[in-house]
Order: C-alpha cells, then structure tokens, then sequence
C-alpha cells in the first residue's frame, strides 16, 4: 500500500490523547505525520525547561500551555490534522464527553494513578474503544525489555512494565519517545484495520 | 481451581476465591494495577466482592508512574 493511500484512509479517523507530556507530545506528532484526521488532545499543565528533556516543545514554548503549543506544533508538521484542545483536568465524569467520537484512546499520563483512572474509565463507560496505555518507561537502556503486550481487542500495554520514576530513575527522551512511537505505531495497526 | 493468569495457567488450591485474596495468596503488592476477568475490566473497588472462579481468564497489569 502506498504512503498516499494509508494517509487517505488514516484522515477518516479521530484519536484521543490524555495528556500532553513525553508520551502525549511525541505520540501526537506521529500519528499526525502518518495522517491521522483529527487528533483530540486534553492536558491542563503549562510548559517547563524540565520538560524539554523529553517532551515534544521548544525552548520559545516555555510558559505556554501544553494544548496551544502542541497544537502549533502538529500544525507545522502537517497542517491537514485536525486539532481539537481541551484544557481540563481529566476524571471519570468529563472523560466519555471529552474523547466522544474516537476511535482510539492513548493513555499518555505520567502518574500511575490517573492511567489506572483513565483505563478504568474507558474500560467501563466507552465499551468497545480500544485504550493503548503506557507503563514502566523511565530511565536509560535497556530497550530490548520495552515491549508492547496485547490483553484483548480494547487494551493494549507499552512498556517494561516494571520501570517506576523516580528522582533517580528520571524519565528521558529516548524510552519515553520509544514508547510513544510504540502506541502511535499500535494505533496506526488498529486505525488500517478499521472500515 | 485451575485459571490463565495472564496466559499462563495457575492451580489453586482453593475453589474459589475473590480478586482481593488472589492478590493476597500470590503476594502481588504493587498498589496500581488493572485487572481483566474474561476481558471484563473489574473496578479497583470491587476486588473484594468479585470472584475467580475455576476457568477464568485472569489478565493483570501494573500500573507504572512516568510518561
């Protein structure tokens, strides 16, 4: 299949993003240089220098809010993607309004907590849509254990599963960006294998 | 009992037993987790009153702060 017919049928399609930090910013870059449609991006958080050891934003960025920023910043990748920016703090409440429509959810949270929260919510309120979630990615090396594991048709995990963040085990760009491109890379296979 | 924890069979020697007390039995301590029965997504409020029962299929995953 060729590049030109992959975007064609990509841009039917709309994704959700909870959050827009390491794994939000990078994933939605992806998938927005493949041709997804419409990306649906939630996060309530500003930009800090911190984050740019990881996340998708420029030093100019600083300040801004995360939403407008990576907005900008998918629209000068590739300005066909259509973005839709929420600044809410996610819950199980506003969660099946916000992400209503999409065919794809990525968890992109950095606490354990809320992806535990946002999986649930789908889980249970969006019967059907397929979550691709994130855990254990902080640290450096050891690429061969970040694995992406399939539990059935509505969730999929990416990740060592076993690497928590902490102040000594940092998050970095390179297993956070492996990991981002992972779920980009398991949403693309879901969204060719939709009608 | 005999169940497929997260694809891997696993006997028991109770008959049946709640999520709560697998957790328990199996010393799993990680405090963020989700946890599937017959791909059925089980809230975290409800491990102690839902139970395993010899067949099912148990899949959990823990849950990893960093992102």
């Amino acid at each position: 299949m060729r590049f030109s017919e992959i975007k064609t049928h990509l841009r039917k399609f709309r994704v959700g993003i909870a959050g827009a930090g390491g794994l939000g910013s990078n994933c939605a870059v992806a998938l927005a240089k493949c041709g997804v449609g419409t990306l649906v991006i939630s996060d309530f958080d500003t930009i800090e220098e911190s984050n740019l050891n990881r996340q998708y934003y420029f030093t100019d960025q600083i300040g801004m809010l995360k939403t407008i920023a990576l907005k900008e910043n998918v629209a000068r990748t590739n300005p066909e993607v259509f973005v839709i920016i929420y600044q809410k703090r996610l819950d199980s409440h506003n969660i099946p309004e916000i992400f209503s429509g999409c065919n794809v959810i990525v968890e992109a949270f950095d606490s354990a907590e809320m992806k535990q929260m946002l999986i649930e919510t789908v889980q249970l309120k969006m019967a059907g849509i397929p979550v691709v979630a994130a855990s254990g990615l902080a640290g450096w090396g050891k690429s061969e254990a970040i694995k992406q594991r399939k539990i059935d048709d509505t969730l999929y995990i990416c990740g060592d599963e076993s690497s928590e963040a902490s102040e000594d085990l940092p998050t970095l760009a390179p297993r956070v960006g492996i990991v981002a491109n992972m779920q980009a890379n398991i949403v693309v296979e879901i969204l060719m294998k939709m009608k | 009992m005999k169940i497929m924890l997260n694809d891997r069979e696993e006997e028991f020697r109770e008959e049946q037993m709640s999520i709560s007390e697998m957790l328990e039995l199996k010393k799993f301590s990680f405090r963020m987790r989700i946890i599937k029965i017959n791909d059925i997504l089980i809230a975290k409020d409800k491990y102690d009153s839902t139970i395993i029962h010899d067949g099912d299929k148990v899949n959990m995953l823990y849950l990893m702060s960093g992102g």
